[in-house]
This record gives C-alpha cells, sequence and structure tokens, in this order.
C-alpha cells in the first residue's frame, strides 16, 4: 500500500468518521483513498471541500459533534489551514491534520521536502498554542502513528499533526494494521443538541483579558504535561558511535543507508530519530551528549530541526549542518560522503 | 382571563443584549428563538455563530453553539449537519461573513444543497470592526473605508446574496425580508419558520436575508434607520421570495423509494 492508503486505512480503522480535504499533489492519493472508502463504512463521512480552509473548519465542526475527524493536504494547503488549526487548539476540539511536504516556499514544487517544521512545531497559526507534531518513517508506523494520533488527539482534546513529505506518501510498504484502542471520549464534550438540558457553547472568544489569560495557562499547563509525557524517538547504533546524525521522517531513512555504508568503513555513525518533533525529545538528545561530542542535523531544509537540536545540546556538542531544501532529494551516498568527511575531519 | 399575548421566549437566555439600541440583530435573534420555540426544536437545534457582532450570539440564544472563524459558518454547519442528520442546524451571519470573506464557504454550502439554514443578516456595512464598507455596501454610501462613498469604478457593487444563491440548483429556500417595519419583523418571522420547517422536512438548503439596521454605524437614528432600509436599501436589495422549491422537493422526496 501506498503510504497515502495506509494513513487513510488505519484512519478509517481507529474509527475516523469525517474526512474533508481539497486535492493537492502529492497527497491526492489519502482523499481519493478516503473518497472511495469512508461513505462505504457506517456513519462515515467523506467530503471534498471548496479549499483547506472549508476543510479545516469541516472537521472542526464534525469533532464538535463528537466524531473522530481528519483532514489531509500539502504545504501550501496547509498554510491556508494554520487559522482553523489555531481556533481548534483554542476551542480544544481533537481532529488529526495530515502534511504531505511539498518544495516550498510559496507553490514551489511536488516533490518531497521537509520546510515545514517551523509552522508545524512552533503552531502555525496565530496564538500561544501548540501542535502534537509525529513524524512517521515507516509504512509501519504511518499505519501505527495515525492511530496513536488519534488517541493523542482525544486525550489531550487538540489537533495532533501527522508531517510526511512526498516521497513517505507515495512509497508501497507492507504493513499490518493494528487493532485500534477502544474510543475514550466523554460526551460531556460533545455538542449534540441540549435535549431537556443546559445549552452548551464552544468558543475561542474570551473577551476578558484576565479569562482569556487563564485559557492560555490552562493551554500552556496541558502542553507542559504533554511535553514530559508523550516523547517519542528512536535511536539507532548510538552505543558505540563517534557521530550522531539527527534526522526525522524521509531523511532518517536515508541517513540509515548512509550509516550502513559508513559503519562498513569503520567509521563509528549513529541516529538520533525523533518522533515526535513537538514535543522533541529534547532531554533524550541532551543526555547523549554526555558521552557524544559531534552530532549532525540532516533536513530536506535549509535547517529548522537544527534549531531545536541546538536549543537540546545547549553548546556541549559540535553540531554540523546538511541540508537539501525545495524539493530536493539526497541519496545515501551524497550523504554518507559529507558524514564522512565531518567524521574524518574531526579529532574524534 | 388573562392570556398570555407576550413572553420571553424559551430559546433566547435572561442575558442583556450587547447590540446597540436599533439594531437589527436583536430582533432576529427573538425571531429565530421565537421560530425555536414555537416548533419545539430548541433540544435538538445546533446554532454556528460569525465572526461579526453577533460573536457572542452563543451568550443569548440557549441552544447549542459552537463559534465558527470569520465566513466559515456554513462549513462548520454543514459537516454538523452531516454527522449529526436529525439535528436542525443553522448558521448566522452577516454581509461581511457571508458575502465577503466567506463567500466561498456559504455558496458552496448551498450548492452543495446541505440541509441547514442560513440566517443572513445584511446591514450594509462591517458593524463589528467599526462600520467599514461590506459587499453589500449601497453605491454612494459613506463608511469608514468608503469615505466620500462607494464607487462603482473602484470598489465594485453591492453584492445580491438571494439573487444569486437562488441560482444554484442545490438551494431549496431563498427569501429577502426587511426589519425595518412590524409588517416586515412579522414576515420575516414567517420566513425563518419556513426555512426551518424546510430543513427539518429535509429538504435542502434554506437561506433568509434580513435587511437589518445598523444605526450606529450608519449614524441614524433608529427610525431614520428604518426610513433607509425602506426608501433606500430596498430598492437595491428587494425583498421577496427568490426561490421557493419546497413543494417540489417534497414531491420527489415523496416519490423517491425509501
Ligand atoms: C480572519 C478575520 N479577519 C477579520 C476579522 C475581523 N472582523 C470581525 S467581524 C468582521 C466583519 C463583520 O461584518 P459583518 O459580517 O457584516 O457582520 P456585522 O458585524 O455587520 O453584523 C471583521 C472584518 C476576523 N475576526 N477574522
Ligand atoms: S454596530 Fe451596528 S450591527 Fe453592531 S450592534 Fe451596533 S447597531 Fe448592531
Ligand atoms: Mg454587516
Amino acid at each position: 500500500m501506498s503510504g497515502n492508503n495506509v494513513i487513510g486505512e488505519a484512519a478509517i480503522r481507529a474509527g475516523c468518521r469525517f474526512y474533508a480535504g481539497y486535492p493537492i499533489t502529492p497527497q491526492n492519493e489519502l482523499t481519493e483513498y478516503m473518497a472511495e472508502h469512508m461513505r462505504t463504512v457506517e456513519g462515515g463521512v467523506f467530503l471534498q471541500s471548496e479549499s483547506e480552509i472549508a476543510a479545516i473548519n469541516m472537521i472542526a465542526g464534525a469533532s464538535a459533534t463528537g466524531v473522530r475527524v481528519m483532514t489531509s493536504s500539502s504545504s501550501p494547503g496547509i498554510s491556508l489551514k494554520q487559522e482553523g488549526i489555531s481556533s481548534m487548539a483554542a476551542c480544544e476540539l481533537p481532529g488529526i491534520i495530515v502534511n504531505i511536504m511539498r518544495g516550498g516556499p510559496g507553490l514551489g514544487n511536488i516533490r518531497p521536502s521537509q520546510g515545514d517544521y517551523f509552522q508545524a512545531t512552533r503552531g502555525g497559526g496565530h496564538g500561544d498554542y501548540r501542535t502534537i507534531v509525529i513524524a512517521p518513517a515507516t509504512g509501519q508506523e504511518l499505519a501505527d502513528l495515525t492511530m496513536d494520533a488519534f488517541d493523542l488527539a482525544d486525550k489531550y482534546r487538540m489537533p495532533v499533526m501527522i508531517l510526511a513529505d512526498g516521497m513517505m506518501g507515495q512509497m508501497m510498504e507492507p504493513v499490518i494494521f493494528k487493532k485500534p484502542n477502544p474510543r475514550q471520549y466523554p460526551e460531556k464534550f460533545m455538542l449534540r443538541g441540549a435535549g431537556t438540558g443546559k445549552s452548551k457553547f464552544i468558543h475561542g472568544l474570551i473577551l476578558d483579558p484576565i479569562d482569556s489569560e487563564a485559557h492560555n495557562w490552562k493551554l500552556a499547563r496541558k502542553y507542559q504535561v504533554i511535553a514530559e509525557n508523550e516523547t517519542l524517538f528512536e535511536e539507532h547504533r548510538v552505543d558505540d558511535a563517534e557521530l550522531v546524525i539527527v534526522a526525522y521522517g524521509t531523511s532518517a531513512r536515508i541517513a540509515k543507508g548512509a550509516i550502513k555504508r559508513l559503519r562498513s568503513h569503520g567509521m563509528k555513525i549513529g541516529l538520533f530519530r525523533p518522533i515526535t518533533l513537538w514535543p522533541f525529545p529534547e532531554l533524550k538528545l541532551r543526555a547523549l551528549s554526555a558521552k557524544i561530542k559531534n552530532f549532525l542535523v540532516f533536513e530536506m531544509s535549509t535547517g529548522q530541526m537544527l534549531e531545536d537540536v541546538r536549543l537540546a545540546l545547549q553548546g556541549y556538542a559540535n553540531i554540523e549542518f546538511h541540508g537539501r531544501p525545495g524539493g530536493a532529494v539526497p541519496t545515501p551516498s551524497e550523504l554518507a560522503n559529507v558524514v564522512a568527511r565531518v567524521y574524518n575531519k574531526k579529532d574524534l | 382571563m388573562a392570556k398570555t399575548v407576550f413572553k420571553h421566549p424559551e430559546s433566547l437566555k435572561e442575558a442583556v443584549f450587547h447590540y446597540c439600541p436599533g439594531c437589527g440583530h436583536s430582533i432576529a435573534h427573538r425571531l429565530v428563538s421565537e421560530v425555536i420555540d414555537e416548533m419545539g426544536i430548541r433540544g435538538i437545534t445546533i446554532g454556528v455563530p460569525p465572526a461579526g457582532c453577533a460573536v457572542l450570539a452563543y451568550n443569548y440564544f440557549d441552544v447549542d453553539m459552537i463559534e465558527a472563524p470569520h465566513g466559515r459558518g456554513p462549513a462548520m454547519a454543514s459537516a454538523i449537519k452531516r454527522c449529526l442528520p436529525d439535528r436542525v442546524v443553522f448558521s448566522y451571519q452577516g454581509d461581511g461573513d457571508l458575502a465577503a470573506i466567506g463567500i466561498a464557504e456559504s455558496f458552496h454550502a448551498a450548492n452543495r444543497g446541505e440541509n441547514i439554514t442560513v440566517i443572513f443578516i445584511n446591514n450594509a456595512v462591517y458593524g463589528m470592526t467599526g462600520g467599514q464598507m461590506a459587499p453589500t455596501t449601497m453605491l454612494n454610501q459613506r463608511t469608514t473605508t468608503s469615505p466620500t462613498g462607494r464607487k462603482k469604478e473602484l470598489d465594485g457593487y453591492p453584492v445580491k446574496v438571494c439573487e444569486i444563491f437562488s441560482q444554484l440548483r442545490g438551494a431549496t429556500y431563498v427569501e429577502r425580508c426587511s426589519v425595518s417595519s412590524p409588517a416586515g419583523v412579522n414576515k420575516t418571522k414567517k420566513a425563518i419558520k419556513k426555512a426551518f420547517q424546510c430543513q427539518v422536512d429535509g429538504l435542502g438548503f434554506s437561506l433568509v436575508e434580513v435587511l437589518s439596521p445598523c444605526p450606529t454605524n450608519w449614524k441614524m437614528t433608529p427610525i431614520d434607520s428604518c426610513k433607509w432600509i425602506d426608501e433606500v436599501m430596498a430598492k437595491e436589495f428587494p425583498p421577496g421570495v427568490f426561490k421557493d422549491e419546497i413543494a417540489e422537493m417534497k414531491k420527489s422526496a415523496e416519490a423517491a423509494p425509501c
């Protein structure tokens, strides 16, 4: 199955019953998968929206009724969704936003890229908020983490972003779908008509600055809990490593290929792969710097995660960077050459 | 024996409106609440207030509500209705909200024939932000962003929402009313009721445009505002039924095998 289809199937298995999206390459297979399958499951709604703006507001509305929801797009479309994502964060509405990144800025191109890291991890829209950002690197992870994303969105009542790129969306890999967890989402948060009871309202508008400040701090405390409990990462061959590559998603796959090559030449290279980009696994990375003093950040961008790595390492280790922005995809041998140069130059 | 001829609608909270004296929003709120009461649908109604002077509508309507970002009400309402087809879902929107920033969402909700109701308050200005030019601002009307009057050469023409939306095959019922007179208020209430009934009967998209005074930004007294609606606004935006396919829709719904 293609990565895009895996996300769709995992979402439906996880109980997603509302999807809205607008065509954009390289994520069209996901929208098409939902078009084909969503209306055949009981209670499933698929809507091709008039724009990405409409799509995000549609999933917000559907989410408010207590349904599991998802939308997907690629970079320019994700930019359009930002007001809605901010609004969902403010209103504490769960929902999944998939960004199959392509080259930017502007219309850029339809090649795989990782240029939306800042937008994804810094909130993207206006105001003091965060979204959980999950960056799978394999087809199997696309399946597992998409399912987990729904649980996280419910648990913390917030939007969760799956951040992948055109390469991951298009690649074909066999996957096994796990059994989804039973959903736990309290009815009190659902808007389904007041019945004979008190009416509810969901809103992000808080005109009184003191109340609004309190709401912001409440959200901030929630984000703190997430930062302390929900980081995911992978360490690959770091035990004896003298240099560690830090990369996520497609870059991490390329890095693994490069490491295999470098190891066969006796170079002790490892990989640290953040799986959650927000919260960034900074304590784990910092812990590594107790024994490893050389890191190389590798991204398909001009250096965005690089800033989080610097914040995590706090000057305790050397940090090099290799980036290929704008839709350029490096090969493992290109990266291996870069890493080898750094490795041999350093007084390791 | 005493007979109740006037009471506070149950679907309207006891809160004091923040609207300016003479504002049409207050009247429209009351009418919508009365209709919800009379139809006995308070418990199954979900409303979507806009960004605009009616942004705090959830403080007034005693039904479940969720705020929409500016212009996006119909997208949200569409989704809510799709998830809960047996609920009554309405979005409440100003002219900036519906005919400028949210024209796409409104247009396409109508075109999809979403079984929702749109209450559209046309007050010819952006009320909330201080009286700027709206898509429905009249030619030569002075606003804070058309200080010498709206110029067709530079600012384009007033957008006629009912005329446009009635062309969409997805729309079932489209009427323009005015709350500038007691007769107009009664008519508006009837139209709102018809629109909600259209939805309850599952017959598709309904929209009621309400020509509505904004004395504050028009810099007129409430009475002059009503006069201006009748003498000026209603010339550009004639009240009337622009589309009513309720009977046809009913027939074809009955003919369709379940
Ligand atoms: C994205 C965005 N742009 C602008 C605004 C500011 N804004 C709030 S209400 C409004 C216009 C309201 O005018 P209208 O829809 O006609 O409603 P009225 O207040 O006249 O009832 C604007 C521009 C906003 N809230 N969000
Ligand atoms: S500014 Fe105009 S629309 Fe807004 S509350 Fe006042 S009168 Fe009503
Ligand atoms: Mg207005």
